[in-house]
């Protein structure tokens, strides 16, 4: 599905991401897991196209997308929510979500000048493309109320749902399950693991709630200081010394 | 008092404020307030334009008033020395701006934020340097006398106050009107995924230079088509019309009528332009009175008059609908739990 071969990312003498290299396979909920400054958000921005990579490959479905840039990467079928995600508060949700299809349609500013067929047609089709993943993730009953009006937790779910109008293959979430309580966090973990199973995506996550990620995820990769440090099943990942070393700062703290 | 209020909202409110747009001639004391109320108009329409490209695309465009002196003096410099007739010379105006905005666009908005905001001060502050200096092409401080007016094709004398006045209210009313289809169509929407945040838009799949760009044209061609029917009812312009003051009441007349709302440009305008007017005795010191309002305006009320109304209204309307419907929710849950104790 997507593979990332020797992926370095430097900023200025700072390597954020230093020769990483990771296979995701389609319908498994992939974690990415790392300290604080590990390099994990930045991996996203290069996988999404936000930032262009100083060397290295990322092919997605075995075409070379590693130069592409960001709009051209999410038509390709790459989803991605952000830790926050800034919506028109003054619109309503439905009204928010609408714009998540506009990337598979065609209309210019001559159809809004002659209100086309086509226009309707797309318009049609974004609007109930944003009712489905409306419904999708919970929210059809909030669809007409302000952004402003909504809770934290329904906001997360709403940016979800955008990233869902956008009719993707893979989404990549940074930290989905921030800022909101440990019951609410269940749901979300529900609601990824529902993605997998009815929309057959494969999902990608950034989280540091870990008995979240040790419940959910199909393999995580440990990200510390940009270089990957581990790869495997959650078990494995969890009795891996050199994760320990890297979240608790050396043998004997762990031991102790 | 939500009753009357929503009102407003039904369209046969836009079908009265039409209709009184367009006896407001019959019923006016005098000319000089059917005047005001066209030069209202022609600043509205500029409005608007600064409303897509800073209200939609939320890209805050401070070269707004150089592009509407380039339209009334594409107009002006056409007519009064090269000997074109007004319409012509009209679509010529369009298609300056047009290009002009494309090419100003491609530059400045690889720009963000406030770096935007200062690069297209700049370029204003360009616009209006040129438009004084260059004196063989503008006339300079002497500025462009003998700008035709509109050619009425034998039917109508636009050198009269009160068909010029039908002229400029037919083309706000075009102007509404697109800017309302706008806002409602995908492509409004994109505009708006893009004022949300660059990074957001850009995941959704969307190129932000193509739309940046075309948001910006389609703001300098409104510009242009200001400036240019400015210039045909003033007649004489002078390098005064690209001043960045005006740039300035443009961004006063958006705030308070409400940014990135369909009727905010035209409330703000013609409101603030009226406002204006009564205060005429107070001459500068009018800004003692502008001022603080403003600032009280900004803090307490962001999104303008129409803005905090369109909100009012629907918490409103969201408030009085769904309270049945929870009422439902209620006893749903409460049927359930008798259903789990029974079971």
């Amino acid at each position: 599905m997507l593979k990332v071969e020797h992926l370095t990312k430097m900023f200025g003498g700072l390597a954020a991401v230093n020769d990483v290299s990771v296979e995701f396979e389609t319908g498994k909920i992939n974690a990415i897991i790392g300290p604080n400054g590990a390099g994990k958000s930045t991996f996203f921005n290069l996988i999404s196209g936000l930032h262009q990579p100083t060397s290295g490959r990322i092919l997605l479905d075995g075409a070379d997308v590693t130069t592409l840039p960001s709009d051209r990467v999410a038509r390709l079928g790459v989803g991605r929510t952000f830790q926050t995600t800034n919506l028109f508060e003054q619109a309503t949700v439905l009204d928010n979500l609408i714009v998540g299809h506009r990337l598979r349609t065609r209309s210019g500013l001559w159809d809004v000048l002659i209100n086309s067929k086509r226009l309707q047609r797309e318009e049609k089709a974004a609007r109930d493309k944003a009712m489905e993943a409306l419904e999708f993730v919970g929210l059809s009953h909030v669809a007409g109320q302000f952004i402003a009006d909504i809770t934290q937790e329904e906001r997360k779910r709403v940016a979800f749902a955008l990233a869902l109008a956008t009719d993707p293959k893979i989404v990549l979430l940074d930290e989905p399950a921030a800022g909101i309580n440990p019951e609410e966090t269940v749901g979300f973990a529900a609601l990824m693991r529902k993605m997998v199973d009815e929309k057959g995506l494969t999902v990608c996550l950034i989280e540091h709630k870990m008995d979240m990620i040790m419940s959910l995820a199909d393999k995580i990769m440990v990200l510390d200081h940009g270089e990957k440090i581990a790869e495997g099943t959650p078990e494995e990942v969890r009795n891996n010394p050199v994760v320990i070393e890297a979240y608790l700062g050396g043998d004997e703290d762990a031991a102790a | 008092m939500f009753k009357f209020a929503s009102l407003l909202m039904t369209p046969a409110a836009k079908y009265l404020m039409l209709a009184f747009a367009v006896l407001f001639p019959l019923v006016a004391a005098n000319e000089y307030q059917v005047y005001v109320m066209a030069t209202a108009f022609v600043w509205a329409i500029a409005v608007y334009g600064l409303n897509i490209i800073t209200g939609f695309c939320g890209q805050l465009n401070l070269a707004h008033g150089g592009f509407f002196a380039i339209g009334a003096y594409t107009l002006g410099l056409l007519t009064a020395d090269y000997g074109w007739s007004f319409w012509p010379a009209f679509v010529g105006a369009l298609v300056m701006t047009a290009v002009l905005g494309f090419l100003v666009g491609i530059v400045s908005l690889r720009l963000k934020e406030h770096y935007f905001a200062i690069f297209t001060l700049c370029v204003g502050f360009i616009i209006y340097l040129l438009i004084d200096k260059w004196e063989e092409l503008t006339h300079g401080a002497i500025g462009v006398r003998d700008i035709d007016a509109p050619y009425g094709f034998g039917l109508v004398d636009f050198t009269e106050t009160t068909p010029f006045y039908y002229l400029v209210l037919a083309f706000l009313v075009f102007a509404i009107w697109f800017m309302g289809r706008l806002s409602k169509s995908l492509l409004g929407r994109t505009f708006i995924a893009i004022r949300n945040g660059d990074e957001l838009a850009q995941s959704l799949g969307i190129n932000l230079m193509r739309n940046k760009v075309l948001a910006f044209v389609l703001s300098t061609t409104y510009a242009g088509l200001a400036g240019a029917l400015y210039a045909g009812m003033v007649r004489f312009i002078g390098p005064d019309a690209a001043n960045i003051q005006h740039t300035f009441d443009m961004i006063t007349y958006l705030l308070v009528g409400g940014i990135g709302t369909i009727m905010g440009p035209l409330l703000g305008t013609v409101g603030i332009v009226w406002i204006t007017q009564s205060l005429q005795f107070l001459e500068e010191y009018r800004m003692i009175i502008f001022g603080p309002l403003l600032v009280l305006l900004v803090i307490f009320f962001p999104r303008g008059i129409t803005g905090s109304f369109l909100t009012w209204m629907h918490r409103k309307s969201q408030a009085l609908a769904p309270a049945k419907k929870r009422q439902e929710r209620k006893v749903d849950t409460a049927q359930n739990r008798e259903a789990e104790s029974n079971a």
